[in-house]
């Protein structure tokens, strides 16, 4: 976690998987289905988001399917955190799985769209200097955070079985 | 101790006598499932970056149900890899466009009450109906599944769902799932372990409860239980699993005294129930949306298109036609199930009424390949309704029952199967 301060883009509730990777395009490449994340809800989001942005959105955040490309497409576009009163469990373990930092906060909303937050370890910062809790993440899910991922675990494991 | 299904059923995969909730336990996997889209295509790059190789191919089902058949040169390369795949990694398990996973799973006696299953993909709950601890996985974690063998869980809160009394005629698992759905939200089960119960639930058929387990996904469940009794057994001696495999299949059952957090309903008071677009959580009783006007009535997907869904809508399309400017589209769940669909004289009624009956795969619910066409107004008997799913985003999906579709086709309108029975 750092410092830095990170543009919001703020969405409503119920943020599901098809808005974030749309079926028509799952037969394609991570890419492809980036330029359509969230195109329904925000069409400028695909084309005008910048590594480091984070995602505020309300409740239930990535119901639906159990496609992890809906995540995949958050981290081929560079956003840092997902920052949400709550989140679909299925998702919640998708995006640990690739690496994406998700932040349980019951105060979400009360962040602006186009507002500057930091990611502090203790809270998310407003511009304003109030500090929004969020819920503790397990170490294991950190790791996987601070890996970039299951993937890069597993490789570390195998590296390790190798040298044993 | 005492404790709930979900409780024993993990305890169990991870080697423990007992398990509390909240702890965070390592299972061992009996069964991975997971399908064209989510399947081959992802894993295969993946294995092969690692340089490992998968756990136990006898424990691994692929099932070629989402791209199937092959809209285009896109799909076409996507089922070929999953194909090329199955030989490549001698899967003895590959089941070929011959129906949707969840229905062809417990088809094929795959799925037995004790098991500890994951599948790639969100309907995968539909094995608890088989009291089997049954959740969907993306694919990177699949990928961690098939190195490993093993799943990390947190043993979830259980609540359950106990329905009272005995369901109206026409009003089934479908309506009740839509009911709860419309009550606690899609995301009201919080990822904890829902388990139904009650004399309602314990009188429907596999196929029905199969429904109910299916849309604990839209609950926001990680699994739907059901605990394993006669029915159970008698299922899965048709499908050939051996008798001695169920011994002890009624032991997977929660104790009397487990806590969970219980929440009750009367069957016989449920009517038909419709989700208005775009969420299943908008659903109502069918009086709220009678005479909406309906370009496309749907039956298909693992949620509606089952052998009794069809049976469903042949009791109401009997010796019937559908109204004028509405189609029909049937696909049903399995060939297996169309197959005794045709046996019985199913089949034959839904075509007489005016279906056109399409494959035994996923189709227009997973909206990866054929859709509905701009602004049209369906009633379907699928599980999701969000937006742009099912085709352009200006198309209006309601969900509802098999019964309630086949009402609906009938006048062209949603309509009470009630008045039709």
């Amino acid at each position: 976690m750092t410092t830095h301060k990170s543009y919001v883009w703020k969405l409503g509730a119920d943020i599901d998987t098809d808005a974030l990777a749309p079926g028509a395009y799952m037969k394609h490449g991570i890419d492809v289905i980036a330029q359509h994340c969230l195109e329904a809800a925000r069409p400028d989001f695909a084309t005008k988001v910048q590594a480091g942005d984070i995602l505020v959105a309300g409740p239930n955040f990535g119901i639906g399917s159990s496609r992890e490309q809906a995540a995949g497409v958050l981290v081929h576009l560079g956003i840092k955190a997902v920052v949400a009163p709550s989140f679909s469990g299925l998702f919640f373990r998708n995006a640990f799985n690739l690496g994406l930092l998700l932040l349980t906060c019951s105060k979400a909303e009360q962040i602006q769209d186009a507002e500057f937050v930091s990611i502090l370890p203790t809270g998310i910062e407003r511009a304003d200097g109030d500090l929004l809790p969020f819920q503790p993440i397990p170490d294991f899910l950190m790791r996987l955070v601070h890996a970039g991922g299951l993937m890069n675990v597993l490789k570390l494991r195998s590296l390790e079985k190798l040298h044993a | 101790m005492s404790q709930t299904l979900a409780q024993k059923l993990i305890a169990r995969a991870s080697g423990r006598s007992h398990v509390a909730v909240g702890d965070l336990v390592t299972c061992k996997v009996d069964l991975a499932m997971f399908h064209d889209s989510s399947g081959p295509r992802r894993l295969k790059p993946m294995l092969k970056e690692l340089g490992a190789k998968i756990w136990d191919p006898s424990k691994v089902v692929l099932v070629m149900d989402h791209y199937v058949p092959a809209q285009d040169a896109d799909a076409m390369q996507i089922v070929q890899i999953a194909r090329d795949t199955a030989k490549e990694w001698k899967l003895p398990n590959v089941i070929d466009s011959e129906g949707i996973c969840h229905v062809v799973l417990p088809e094929r006696g795959h799925l037995r009450p004790g098991m500890m299953c994951v599948g790639g993909d969100s309907h995968s709950p539909t094995g608890g109906a088989f009291a089997t601890y049954m959740f969907g996985i993306g694919a990177t974690e699949m990928l961690g599944v098939v190195v490993t063998g093993e799943i990390w869980v947190q043993v979830p809160k259980t609540i359950r769902m106990l329905w009272s009394g005995r369901l109206q005629q026409g009003v089934c698992a479908k309506d009740m799932m839509l009911h709860m759905i419309a009550r606690f939200g899609m995301n009201g089960g919080h990822y904890q372990a829902v388990e139904f119960g009650g004399e309602a639930v314990m009188a429907l058929g596999m196929q029905e409860r199969m429904t109910l387990s299916n849309m604990s996904a839209e609950l926001g469940a990680q699994v739907g239980l059901i605990a394993a009794d006669d029915v159970t057994s008698a299922y899965l001696q048709s499908v050939g699993v051996k008798q001695k495999e169920l011994q002890h299949a009624s032991d997977w059952q929660g104790d009397q005294d487990a806590i969970s957090d219980d929440f009750h309903f009367v069957a016989s008071n449920l009517s038909p129930q419709v989700a208005a677009p775009h969420s299943p959580a908008n659903t109502k009783p069918v009086d709220e949306f009678v005479n909406v006007p309906l370009d496309v009535a749907y039956i298909g997907a693992c949620t509606g298109a089952k052998l009794e869904d069809l049976r469903a809508a042949a009791q109401v399309l009997r010796g019937q036609k559908i109204a004028k400017g509405i189609r029909l589209m049937v696909a049903p769940a399995s060939a297996r199930d169309q197959a005794q669909a045709e046996r019985e004289g199913v089949m034959q009624i839904l075509r007489d009424a005016g279906a056109q009956v399409l494959a035994n795969s996923c189709g227009a619910c997973a909206g990866y390949g054929a859709t509905f066409e701009d602004k049209a107004t369906v009633i379907s008997s699928t599980a999701r309704n969000f937006k742009g799913r099912m085709g352009p985003a200006s198309v209006q999906v309601y969900l509802a029952s098999p019964w309630t579709v086949a009402a609906s086709a009938l006048r062209g309108r949603i309509s009470d199967v009630r008045e039709f029975l």
